[in-house]
């Protein structure tokens, strides 16, 4: 591990990792929430694209053995670990109103660091220090965070499905700026504005094996890391 | 929930027929109905919606879904916005169920599901390139061709966190009806894919038709 951090709940944070880096993202207190979402740091319009990651997979959920499709049929990262096993991808953010109506405002000016921030806010600042606005943002990840669907389509938040001490793995492919923030999921039936720090590591992944895991759990995942290799091979990504 | 609609249309103000592999982009004014057919049935029908006064508010399927608590689009449906506001609502629907999670098809996502070697079929996201590329006069680009509606294709959640494809619930002459709730921008891509079966490999056209709100 070359880096270790904590991310406070209601926070936002985001990075440039390249390919072959690691991220664990650990859930300290239980009921975490990250929201997070992924761009090609030299072309920012190469972005996560849930619906195509996971129609692809021919899943709902995001879990161990996947892997995370830019819209250009390349993938940010795979999944090389996870001890949750259900990651939300489909509900988005609350933005200022949802938060407000639910939890209450706690304005900056009263309440400082213990103010409620807003996952759609958070990601338009991080988003905009690299020059990506209201446009750019996507359907992202909501890590830790399980939303269920029933037969006739109903959606039900679980607020038991992340414990203390979970944590998931992220390998990266290729060279990916991430955005994230650790505000509130937005179907949370928390009865308090959820504030859940997360732990953050950076280490060196494993060489991909042949056999590799994420790349062998379905048939376009080796489409998908094919063309992943074709961009790096040709000097895409800069590496 | 399914709902015939009482518009006729010899009264439609206007009427288009969408040839597979083609797009189209109109403007719809607030209290206007627009009707998607399924002409011959089970072509998908993506679907992306623009305020016109604002294009960088669109159609979120995320805020869509979540507002409602269920992730399958019909009749009584609010489409929001990123912003949260109503763009249109569903205001009638034969099939019951429309799907707003599979997206749009592209060239690159074509490479994973199906082989590398379907790079260079058609596909709905070149459509959408094309379309903004030329109607660049309304300031739409790549980063704007996000999260669409598929009308007229099912795609099940199984409680489990499965996504399957399953045959379609429309057919010949089937329709949806959107009244919008401001003035919006609608681009739908008639999906060229022949690579699915959701359309039984034969991409066929989708006819839309628009009421003025007077006609109600």
């Amino acid at each position: 591990m070359f880096y270790e951090t904590v991310i406070e709940g209601g926070k936002h944070w985001s990075l440039t990792v390249r390919a072959g880096t690691q991220l664990r993202i650990i859930d300290r207190d239980g009921g975490a929430n990250v929201g997070m979402l992924f761009y090609n740091p030299h072309n920012l319009l190469e972005r996560y694209n849930a619906p195509d990651t996971l129609k692809c997979q021919h899943t709902f959920k995001l879990t161990k053995g996947h892997c995370l499709y830019s819209d250009m049929g390349r993938i940010f990262c795979s999944i090389t670990e996870d001890t949750v096993g259900w990651h939300d991808t489909v509900c988005g953010n609350a933005n200022w109103k949802l938060v407000a109506s639910r939890w209450g405002e706690k304005s900056y000016q009263e309440h400082r660091n213990e103010w409620t921030q807003n996952g759609y806010d958070a990601f338009l600042v991080e988003g905009g220090k690299y020059g990506l606005g209201r446009r750019d943002l996507a359907a992202n990840v909501n890590w830790f965070s399980k939303v269920s669907v029933a037969d006739d389509g109903a959606m039900l938040f679980d607020l038991d499905n992340s414990r203390a001490g979970q944590f998931v793995d992220l390998r990266f492919e290729m060279s990916t700026l991430v955005l994230l923030h650790t505000c509130p999921h937005p179907l949370s039936s928390s009865l308090q504005y959820p504030r859940k720090p997360v732990g953050l590591q950076l280490s060196k992944a494993p060489p991909v094996a042949d056999d590799d895991f994420c790349r062998h759990s379905r048939p376009e995942n080796i489409r998908g890391f094919a063309n992943t290799e074709l961009y790096r091979l040709c000097g895409g990504g800069g590496e | 929930m399914r709902k015939e609609s009482e518009l006729l249309p010899g009264d439609a103000v206007f009427r288009q027929v969408i040839p597979a592999g083609d797009y189209w982009i109109d403007t719809v004014k607030r209290g206007q109905t627009l009707r998607i057919v399924d002409v011959e049935g089970n072509q998908a029908a993506d679907t992306l919606l623009f305020n016109a006064a604002d294009v960088a508010e669109r159609y979120s399927a995320v805020d869509t879904i979540r507002g409602q608590r269920n992730v399958y689009l019909s009749c009584g449906s609010e489409l929001l916005s990123t912003s949260g506001n109503c763009m249109a609502q569903i205001a009638a629907d034969t099939v019951g169920r429309h799907d707003t999670l599979g997206g749009a098809c592209a060239a690159e996502s074509n490479t994973v599901r199906y082989a590398l070697d379907k790079r260079t079929m058609h596909a709905c996201r070149d459509s959408y390139l094309l379309a903004v590329a030329q109607h660049d006069r309304l300031g739409l680009g790549k980063r704007d061709l996000s999260h669409n509606i598929n009308f007229f294709m099912n795609v099940p959640v199984t409680t489990d966190g499965g996504l399957t494809f399953a045959d379609g619930l429309s057919g010949p002459g089937q329709y949806v009806e959107l009244r919008a709730a401001m003035d919006i921008i609608v681009l739908i891509s008639n999906c060229p894919q022949l690579n699915n079966p959701c359309n039984a490999y034969n991409p066929t056209p989708l006819e839309v038709l628009i009421w003025d709100a007077d006609v109600r």
